[in-house]
């Protein structure tokens, strides 16, 4: 890759390839790296034992690790940094690079790898990092020489950071960390052959604009890279000047506030009747920063036959994500944020108002849909629903808290029922779905932010894989509050078992679970089980008191209950399941 | 639809297993695949032939130039080009069929490159077509051995494809 180097400064320190590695991150910024020691980063725990302003977290598994360091990013914005050795410690962070991967986390991943001559020995702990890593980074870089370092990780963040984001891991080889070099860290880099686009096409921005004043039934789709674009501003300031109705993906809940009456909730798999059918309905769609992906619009045939006269505009700063699964006319390749006040500016000096009659008209159908009220349930139940305990978690946090989740049921009740207003407060792994990683995403996120409330909605199967990060949180004093959504079922899969699998619950019953109450009573925590609705509120309650206690609430959930609605895989958006159907 | 796409590519270890790993991981295919470095002895050229719809296609080339160590990447075949692949064929050339194998060659402006008394080794360069259409027209027993480099494009006139 070529650079153009700025002239070194003469007065370069002579420092290890360790202290090197070290150096760049308090350049960066970095407050928290997130690892676990071995063999082949000796040096470079050597070099954060001598330092303080990098502050390293210790996990319990290198999963662990990834996945703080990714809630750290999701939550601040800012690239969560992880460190772990090589072979098995580089395996074992696969699955939470992967899952930072696919939700496009900026992450900078530290491995150490064997020493230089040692490569392709088959070296005790060795692995091919950079081919393992290879399909779930954005980039990644082996170090052979020391004199490289500092250049090579400024490249990594800038990397991470810029365009699309998402993890890019920098090997380092032991010996690399022990020899010495100059070190001097650029101010910047450029890459000739990265060179992500920000700004819009205003001649397209403008079509784009024409197109919404036109509609007679517009909606608004807005994903995760409103999130990660830092959007939501604009976002919001554009649906409410429009008054259209606007859907969040998943990824993208928070990102126009939910307590807006122009908020139709979440579409996709488990979006409501109201979102779903909009979707399938409108004349006019404008897709900002989301990517039309199978859980979101189901089966691509389907939706482009749903409406055959739509027209869709997509914004996204990857251009590989518009016209992937579904052709768009007005292709908007740029910054959300950017392309959203270029928009927002032309609407504002726009003669042409939208067709009010039209737009009546339009929000009359979409409150006939709204009156099915796809989300109620049985709130009379003697069984704690866990709808409730999510309704009754946003009632107590007054709607600010930081939620982070596992995969399944539990996961769509929060993504439902927890009324986001606000951008990076909803935590979870959308793209990849990965269990286990609601507890480590908490610990990153309190990090951030020691003041506010974090809570972590799970199930009982999720949690138990990564449940040995409880010890991290004691260790450093992370009070967070674990939701278990205890159903003693891995719900979503016996859910998809019970609807398409002839109620043959195979391997899906959470035998022999733990007393989860002593067993965070054994990592020094508190523990609380509740099995009554009547419980739910004060034990929710007693746990956000206990300011600097982790509070771990095993909530004992109707074992039955499922999500709804529900659109079955490879069928089209308006084919919901819903609970009266059943 | 067949496309011809050029490609430079940094000259860095890994990048072309950057560029194979894409198409294997997103299903695309590959019919040829040449690489070698450039006249700028930091970048590589890669040309790829593959087969696919006009969306696959431009999907194809959008995920190309997310990866990093691409620099730039064209379809040759949305304009004027030349393609040329080269092959060595090995064939048994004894007896009265050794003066027919000449007389074909010549015909394909093949060259004969290496000779014993029983096979000839020929040279052949052209289109992808010209050199199946030269395999056809020999006797299939007669084949010993192929290789052929895959294709290599460049396009036509003054413009030039650089970083
Ligand atoms: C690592 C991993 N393995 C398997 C799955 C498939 N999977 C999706 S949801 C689920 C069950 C989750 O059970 P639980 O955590 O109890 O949540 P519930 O659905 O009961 O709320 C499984 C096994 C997954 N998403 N991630
Ligand atoms: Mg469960």
């Amino acid at each position: 890759m070529e650079l153009k180097l700025p002239p070194l400064a003469e007065t370069g320190e002579t420092l290890t390839g360790a202290e090197i590695a070290i150096r760049c991150l308090q350049e960066e910024g970095v407050e928290y790296v997130f690892g676990y020691p071995g063999g082949a980063v000796l040096f470079i725990y050597d070099a954060i034992f001598n330092q303080k302003k990098v502050k390293h977290i210790l996990v319990r598994h290198e999963q662990g690790a990834l996945h703080a360091a990714d809630g750290y990013a999701r939550a601040t914005g800012r690239p969560g940094v992880a460190l772990v050795t090589s072979g098995p410690g580089v395996t074992n962070a696969v699955t939470g690079i992967a899952t930072a991967y696919m939700d496009s986390i900026p992450l900078v991943v530290i491995t150490g790898q064997v020493p230089t001559r040692a490569i392709g020995e088959d070296a005790f702990q060795e692995c091919d990092t950079v081919g393992i890593t290879r399909p779930c980074v954005k980039h990644n870089f082996l170090v052979k020489d020391v004199n490289e370092l500092a250049i090579t990780i400024k490249k990594a963040f800038h990397i991470a950071t810029t365009g699309r984001p998402g993890p890019v891991l920098v090997d380092i080889p032991k010996d690399v960390s022990q020899q010495s070099a100059r070190f001097h860290y650029p101010d910047k880099v450029h890459l000739r052959s990265y060179a992500p686009v920000a700004k819009g096409h205003s001649g397209q921005i403008k079509k784009a604009m024409q197109l919404l004043l036109e509609a007679k039934r517009p909606m608004i789709y807005v994903g995760g890279g409103a999130v990660l674009g830092e959007a939501s501003h604009e976002v919001t300031e554009l649906v409410r000047l429009l008054d259209f109705p606007c859907t969040n993906t998943l990824m993208g809940l928070g990102s126009f506030p939910a307590s807006d009456k122009r908020f139709v909730g979440m579409l996709g798999m488990h979006g409501t009747v109201e979102a779903n059918m909009a979707m399938q309905n409108c004349d006019v769609l404008l897709a900002v920063g989301a990517r039309f992906d199978d859980r979101v619009i189901g089966n691509p045939a389907h939706f482009a036959a749903g409406s055959a006269s739509r027209k869709i505009v997509h914004i996204d700063v990857d251009p590989s994500s518009i016209s992937k699964r579904v052709r768009v006319d007005v292709p908007i390749v740029g910054h959300v944020k950017d392309v959203l006040t270029e928009l927002l500016a032309l609407l504002k000096a726009a003669k042409e108002k939208p067709d009010a009659a039209a737009l009546a008209a339009w929000w009359d159908q979409i409150g006939a849909w709204r009156a099915k009220d796809c989300l109620k349930y049985d709130r009379a139940s003697k069984i704690i629903k866990p709808q409730f305990v999510i309704e009754k978690l946003w009632e107590i946090t007054k709607g600010g808290a930081y939620v982070t989740s596992d995969v399944g049921q539990h996961q769509m009740w929060a993504a439902q029922f927890y009324r986001f207003d606000k951008p990076r407060r909803w935590i979870n792994s959308g793209g990849l779905g990965t269990m286990g990683v609601g507890l480590p995403y908490a610990m990153g996120v309190k990090l951030a932010f020691p003041k506010a409330d974090v809570a972590c909605v799970t199930g009982e199967a999720s949690i138990q894989m990564c449940i040995q990060e409880l010890s991290t949180c004691k260790q450093y004093h992370l009070p967070v509050k674990v939701l278990n959504l205890n159903n003693r079922y891995m719900g979503m899969v016996r859910q998809w078992q019970e609807f398409f699998h002839g109620n043959r619950y195979s391997e899906s019953y959470m035998d022999a679970l733990p007393d989860f109450v002593k067993l965070a009573e054994a990592y020094g925590h508190v523990g609380m089980r509740i099995e009554k609705p009547a419980d739910v509120e004060g034990a929710i309650r007693e746990a956000f008191a206990l300011k600097d206690r982790l509070v771990f609430l095993d909530i004992i959930t109707d074992q039955t209950e499922n999500v709804f609605p529900m659109v079955p895989g490879g069928k089209g958006m308006s084919e919901m399941i819903l609970a009266e159907d059943l | 639809m067949r496309h011809i796409l050029s490609i430079l590519v940094e000259n860095e270890a890994g990048a072309l297993s950057r560029v194979a790993g894409l198409f294997s991981a997103r299903g695309y295919n590959i019919e040829s695949l040449t690489v070698a470095p450039t006249e700028d002895e930091t970048m590589s050229r890669m040309t790829i032939v593959t087969t696919g719809s006009d969306e696959v296609v431009e999907q194809i080339t959008k995920q190309l130039n997310k990866l990093v160590d691409v620099v730039k990447v064209v379809d040759l075949s949305e304009g004027r080009h030349i393609e040329r692949e080269l092959m060595l064929v090995k064939v048994r050339a004894s007896g009265k069929d050794r003066e027919e194998m000449k007389r074909t060659a010549d015909i394909f402006r093949g060259r004969i490159i290496d000779v014993t008394d029983k096979s000839y080794t020929i040279e052949l360069t052209g289109t992808t077509d010209k050199l199946d259409a030269f395999l056809e027209a020999l006797d299939k027993g007669a084949i010993l051995e192929t290789v052929r480099t895959g294709v290599s494009g460049i396009g036509r006139g003054e413009w030039v494809l650089k970083a």
